[in-house]
């Protein structure tokens, strides 16, 4: 069972505001591995829409993503893609 | 049920009677529900049947903005479907009801105060805006569970109502404006709040300062609204209805009994003539200040123009708003005020932060100077509407000469581009000066020197002479517009005005109220603008005394010692003089 954790940034212009969050979710659903996402402390399911607005994440802030399971390998890189991305 | 009988301030008189609407804001208020154990899967049932059933609405409304715009409005629906789908969020709620044993609303809502209170203290403002996602959804959801009508949505009143409120904004009355609205009543204001002085424009009864009218009245309850007297009667019964239904056609009947001066002049009995103007809020009211026989517009308030907006309305469309109403009055004059924003008037385009003291915050002039780009394209749009009719100008809030000075310093530019330009305008425009804060009022004699009129603003000096907020109920009976205060300052500035030659008007609501008016003629203030609907009434009092019985009158009224003495003094020689106005007034 593969357990990937990596730093990420959010490069998205307004931050994971409603939107981006739901992407996050959207993509973090898709697959059967687990993320939780932490940030200043505050650790949350990164299948939750709720815990990710709750993260209040904003342009360039710094997320520690942690995905555990069979498919986490490409879990972990299509959020690093979808993090990337400067929308 | 028992007839309720709810006490308040009289805002505008009238009577109506009709089925309650509540307006309820931002805070939806669930009160606790305890439950027995065996409710607990029915809870749990009906909060899911809610989820079930907001989330058909949401991809309905989905369905619909993408079909009306394109895709990219959609998606923001796609995180609301998610945060009903979250996982986390329904656990919270189940829990909730499992161990509290509370019902599923009152849960619900438990839960979402506690997420809106974490995006609420989330550093980053756009973040943080969130917040008002997630309460969307949440009453929204609230709706469902409770199947009462709570969404605060006008745009479904097609059918005759009451509106409650716990207060109104000039943003919501203005949204109200031809809807079928019978009467206002709000939790707090005082008699000039913007409710009330919408509530006149529009011709029906307002009552305000109920303090918890909010809570003690249900959707739907049928309601008689007494104007008069400040009362909101819940459940009234057979025979109240029958008393304020018979009330009412004697009001009706009386309201038209002026009709036979509206074409005669206004002036007094020994000739002297005093022009009764009218106030002008919206464009829609042009008809009725038309049929009052006012003769011209001594103040239009411009800010409603900017409001219910996300933009900062142009030039341009400013320039059609005012040609138009310049155009309909002429050869009458039409008074424009330029903006007067901030204190409880707030538009969405422009960020004001929010003062300790709105009403001694950033405002009015004040905003203006600060911000010659909203202020110089409103005096361009004004001043190429003054070639359509008799266009007058006048600055809010003015505190004394020199700012009197910096805004005619910055109009004069704007002058100068437009002949530059070889855009015509009214050379000889009149340019005034609104008397509402103490200094200006004080110093009124060297402001006459810059200024062709003066138009009192009795409303806010008022407030700001006796320090009392017009909004607040706790005060309302200490907001004495005939206080010994305002009767020396309104003196001086007449005689200020007098002294320089220049007209001196009044637009408070002072000018409606006959017993006010009545003293303002002996105080020889020269012309009163007030909402259409008291002209008739106004106009039969200044055909009925002389200026003699008025000077008379003030001269005593200024040596008395307290606001009410100077009512009583009027009112009884009122009484004598016009007794048809007193019991007119009275009815």
């Amino acid at each position: 069972m593969p357990r990937i954790e990596k730093e990420l940034t959010v490069l998205n212009e307004q931050g994971l505001h409603a939107r981006p969050a739901a992407f996050f979710v959207q993509i973090a659903a898709k697959f059967d591995a687990t993320v939780t996402v932490s940030k200043d402390g505050e650790k949350v399911n990164g299948k939750s829409i709720m815990g990710i607005l709750m993260l209040g994440a904003e342009k360039n802030s710094k997320l520690f993503v942690c995905v555990d399971g069979s498919d986490a390998e490409q879990l972990m890189g299509e959020l690093e893609a979808f993090l990337s991305r400067n929308e | 049920m028992n007839e309720i009988v709810l006490k308040g301030i009289p805002a505008a008189p009238g009577i109506a009677i009709g089925p309650a609407y509540i307006i309820d804001k931002q805070d939806f208020i669930v009160p606790p529900r305890a439950i027995m154990d065996k409710e607990v899967p029915i809870e749990i049932a009906r909060f899911e049947e809610a989820l079930i059933k907001t989330r058909e609405e949401i991809s309905e409304l989905k369905k619909k903005i993408s079909h009306e715009m394109d895709g990219q409005h959609g998606q923001i629906f796609d995180a609301h479907l998610l945060v009903l789908e979250d996982r986390m969020l329904i656990e919270e709620v189940i829990k909730r009801i499992k161990k509290e044993k509370q019902s599923a609303e009152y849960s619900f809502m438990v839960v979402l105060k506690k997420y809106s209170k974490i995006f609420s203290s989330i550093q980053d403002e756009y973040l943080r805006e969130r917040s008002s996602d997630v309460n969307d959804i949440g009453r929204r959801l609230l709706k469902n569970l409770t199947d009462e009508q709570k969404l605060h949505d006008l745009d479904h009143i097609d059918e005759e109502m009451i509106i409650i409120a716990h207060d109104l904004s000039p943003s919501d009355t203005v949204t109200m404006f031809n809807k079928n609205v019978l009467a206002f009543a709000t939790d707090i204001g005082g008699r000039t709040s913007h409710t009330a002085i919408m509530a006149k424009s529009l011709g029906v009864p307002a009552v305000v300062g109920l303090k918890d009218a909010t809570l003690r009245i249900s959707n739907q309850d049928l309601l008689i609204v007494d104007g008069r007297m400040g009362l909101v009667i819940a459940h009234p019964t057979e025979k109240t209805i029958e008393i304020y239904n018979t009330e009412k056609k004697r009001i009706s009947a009386l309201s038209h009994r002026f009709d036979d001066i509206v074409d005669l002049p206004s002036k007094t009995s020994d000739g002297c003539p005093i022009p009764i103007l009218a106030n002008l809020e919206l464009p829609e009211e042009i008809p009725m200040i038309r049929q009052s026989g006012a003769q011209g517009i001594g103040l239009y308030r411009t800010e409603y123009f900017f409001m219910n907006r996300v933009d900062l309305p142009s030039e341009e469309e400013q320039f059609v708003a005012y040609k138009a109403v310049a155009e309909h009055l002429a050869p009458l004059a039409v008074t424009i005020r330029t903006l007067d924003l901030g204190g409880d008037k707030f538009i969405s385009s422009v960020q004001i932060p929010r003062d300790m003291s709105p009403f001694l915050g950033w405002r009015a002039i004040k905003f203006c100077l600060a911000r010659p780009d909203i202020f110089k394209s409103q005096l361009r749009a004004i001043l190429r509407a003054s070639v359509f009719g008799k266009v007058r100008l006048m600055y809010p809030m003015i505190s004394g000469p020199s700012e009197m000075r910096q805004a005619n310093a910055i109009l004069n530019e704007v002058k100068i581009n437009l002949r530059e330009e070889g855009i015509g305008f009214d050379e000889n425009i009149e340019v005034g000066a609104m008397i509402e804060v103490p200094s200006a009022a004080v110093t009124a004699d060297l402001l006459a020197k810059e200024v062709r009129f003066f138009s009192i603003g009795t409303n806010d000096l008022i407030q700001y002479t006796l320090a009392v907020d017009r909004r607040n109920e706790q005060l309302a009976n200490f907001y004495e517009p005939c206080h010994p205060a305002i009767l020396r300052l309104i003196k001086m500035v007449v005689d200020a005005g007098h002294q320089e030659n220049i007209p001196v008007g009044l637009c408070g609501e002072m000018s409606s109220e006959p017993i006010q008016a009545f003293l303002l003629i002996g105080l020889g203030v020269d012309e009163l603008s007030m909402s259409p609907l008291n002209i008739p009434q106004i106009k039969k009092l200044i055909r009925s005394i002389n200026r003699k019985d008025a000077q008379e009158l003030s001269q005593r009224a200024l040596t008395l010692s307290s606001g009410q003495e100077v009512e009583e003094l009027s009112k009884a020689r009122l009484q004598e003089l016009v007794p048809q106005i007193y019991t007119a007034d009275k009815a």
